[in-house]
């Protein structure tokens, strides 16, 4: 049996994909390809750290109904970071069905390389 | 009518109460059985007894049988099917009209239904399979006092089946040991941790003790994840009273859900917590103890699929609903359709899942199903693939049995849920290439890695007792 590995002290988080390693390009690529696809709506929401447990972060501009694009997409996120650079940037797809959000993630992690 | 006289005596129940001519009304409430007569008593007679005797029928006839409209007032075996694979047994449809039954009361329509009848003597056996609540019924109900989309809302989880784990051993720690066991599980990556069942108030700890550490471990979890968590905390009591204040204790610690149990504390308990609930924004987590003994005999008792909706009228906002691929019973067909009962608007008849009737819940919440017992990581590709997101999966064992511990448990599931809901949504098939997305995502997860090395070699194949009747089995395979 393998050594006891110490786990270290609690990382703050950010729900659904931050068990995971940081996104990569092409793996957002394949989120937003996937959030089209259902039908959502996206949007995307950013806070400073210390504000991020509220369940209302600030929204960018307004969500982009009917956007196909994900390179439209994945603009509208990099201009939303380069305008916060020090805050947390999640996408986030409305689902008018279930008057919810399908998905909900952290793009750009404040703090993050 | 007022004509008739009245005739003492014994009558066959077919004069009355079977009528294949009649078309059910849209606010009947329909209910159909897997019957097997006594030998010797025909089909329709039986049948006939049967929605007789869970009417207004009784053996005999009586003078005041002719004061009231029996016409309008009896419940009636309208068709019956032959159970496939089975000569013994039949179905029987049965109509009842919806005012024999106390608005917003699911115990006053199982009095009826599942009452004396099933100590009939005309019945060698009997089972109901399923149940089709009018909408005009089900809009007499509370439901789930908040449901799936408010519990998603309330906790910010989106894109994702949820994860918990069950707090062992069962019995025997002591408050601050328990809390620790939740905190460690809760930082570790977990959404929620969950009391067992037998876990009440005894006297190793009381109920108000464990709501303190419990809660603590749960708001120091959050503040360092940043993520919203929580814990079960069974409020099952001797006493309704009881139960009321215990729920009202753990509102005042933060609490944001709690738990009943539904069959042993009955439905009375239940709905009257599941109102208390949705005025005091709590969600509800319901556990089935007892189910088995009533669900499990494919001759005898109450098919889940019914209690599925009994609960979900009475009121819930998570329940148990099986796994299919863990330790407990629970055939994948089946599980699918009263997974669908719980969750979905409107479901429609299919067979091939044991659904008898279209069942209508119009604006009522839907039920988060729980998936519990005897699952670990090397079942998350399954359960993705057949829950879905709307599910909340729980790991007792399979977090708490990590070699490292709770949070590296709770770790190692959460890596690979977000795993595979992210192979999912790359549109990868789940299921097939379960083992090669975990061990992926093991690259970058060592307790991810050593859960998989500890759990390989277990497996649940038991065939299942009770399983779909013959061609709806069939069905599934063609």
């Amino acid at each position: 049996m393998a050594e006891i590995l110490a786990y270290p002290t609690t990382q703050p988080r950010g729900e659904t994909f931050s068990y995971l390693p940081p996104m990569t390009p092409d793996r957002l690529r394949k989120q937003i390809t996937y959030l089209i696809a259902q039908g959502w709506a996206p949007a995307i929401e950013h806070t400073e750290p210390h504000k991020a447990f509220s369940s209302f972060w600030y929204l960018w501009k307004l969500p982009m109904f009917g956007e196909k694009s994900v390179e439209k997409i994945l603009a509208e996120l990099e201009a939303c970071h380069r305008a916060n650079p020090g805050h947390h940037v999640r996408l986030l797809g409305y689902d008018n069905y279930t008057q919810s959000q399908g998905t909900a993630f952290i793009v750009f992690r404040a703090g993050a390389r | 009518m007022a004509s008739t006289t009245f005739e003492a005596g014994v009558k066959d129940y077919r004069k009355n109460y079977w009528t294949p001519d009649y078309v059910p009304l849209d606010t009947d409430l329909l209910a159909v059985f897997k019957i097997v007569a006594q030998s010797g008593v025909p089909r329709e007679e039986a049948a006939a007894a049967v929605a007789a005797e869970s009417s207004t029928g009784t053996w005999t006839t009586v003078w005041t049988d002719l004061l009231t409209d029996l016409d309008y007032y009896r419940g009636r075996a309208y068709r019956i099917e032959p159970v496939p694979g089975d000569s013994n047994a039949f179905y029987a449809f049965i109509a009842y009209p919806i005012d024999l039954f106390e608005e917003g009361s699911v115990v006053n329509v199982l009095t009826s239904l599942v009452g004396n009848v099933f100590g009939f003597k005309a019945v060698r056996s009997l089972r109901l399979e399923d149940l089709r609540f009018p909408l005009a019924y089900v809009k007499t109900c509370g439901g789930p006092p908040n449901g799936i989309q408010l519990e998603r809302d309330r906790l910010g989880k989106y894109g994702r089946p949820l994860l918990g784990c069950t707090i062992k051993p069962k019995l025997g720690l002591s408050a601050k040991n328990y809390g620790r066991a939740v905190y460690e599980c809760l930082r570790g990556g977990l959404d929620f941790t969950k009391d067992d069942e037998n876990i009440n108030s005894q006297p190793f700890m009381r109920w108000q003790h464990r709501f303190e550490f419990v809660m603590e471990a749960v708001q120091k979890a959050e503040a360092e994840t940043g993520e919203r968590k929580g814990h079960y905390l069974n409020v099952t009591a001797p006493t309704p009273e009881e139960m009321y204040k215990r729920a009202a204790f753990a509102k005042s610690l933060g609490a944001p859900i709690i738990m009943h149990d539904f069959l042993t504390a009955g439905f009375t308990a239940n709905t009257g917590l599941a109102n208390w609930c949705r005025e005091n924004g709590m969600l509800l987590h319901i556990h089935r103890a007892m189910h088995a003994v009533l669900d499990r005999n494919p001759y005898h008792g109450i098919h889940f699929r019914v209690l599925t909706k009994c609960l979900r009228l009475s009121g819930g906002d998570h329940l148990h609903s099986g796994t299919v691929v863990g330790k407990l019973e629970g055939d994948r067909e089946a599980t699918i359709g009263w997974v669908d009962m719980m969750r979905e608007q409107f479901i429609p008849e299919n067979r091939a899942r044991g659904i008898f009737f279209d069942q209508d819940w119009g604006a009522m919440p839907g039920v988060m199903p729980v998936a519990s017992g005897g699952i670990h990581v090397w079942h998350m590709p399954a359960l993705t693939a057949i829950f879905g997101d709307d599910a909340c999966f729980q790991f007792g064992g399979g977090t708490l049995g990590h070699p490292w511990g709770n949070a590296a448990g709770a770790h190692a599931n959460r890596v690979a849920l977000e795993a595979c809901v992210e192979a999912r949504n790359q549109g990868r098939a789940v299921e097939r290439e379960g083992r090669e997305i975990l061990t992926e995502a093991a690259k970058d997860s060592p307790e991810l890695r050593i859960a998989m090395e500890t759990w390989k070699e277990i497996k649940f194949e038991f065939d299942t007792v009770d399983k779909l009747d013959a061609p709806a089995r069939s069905l599934v395979a063609n």
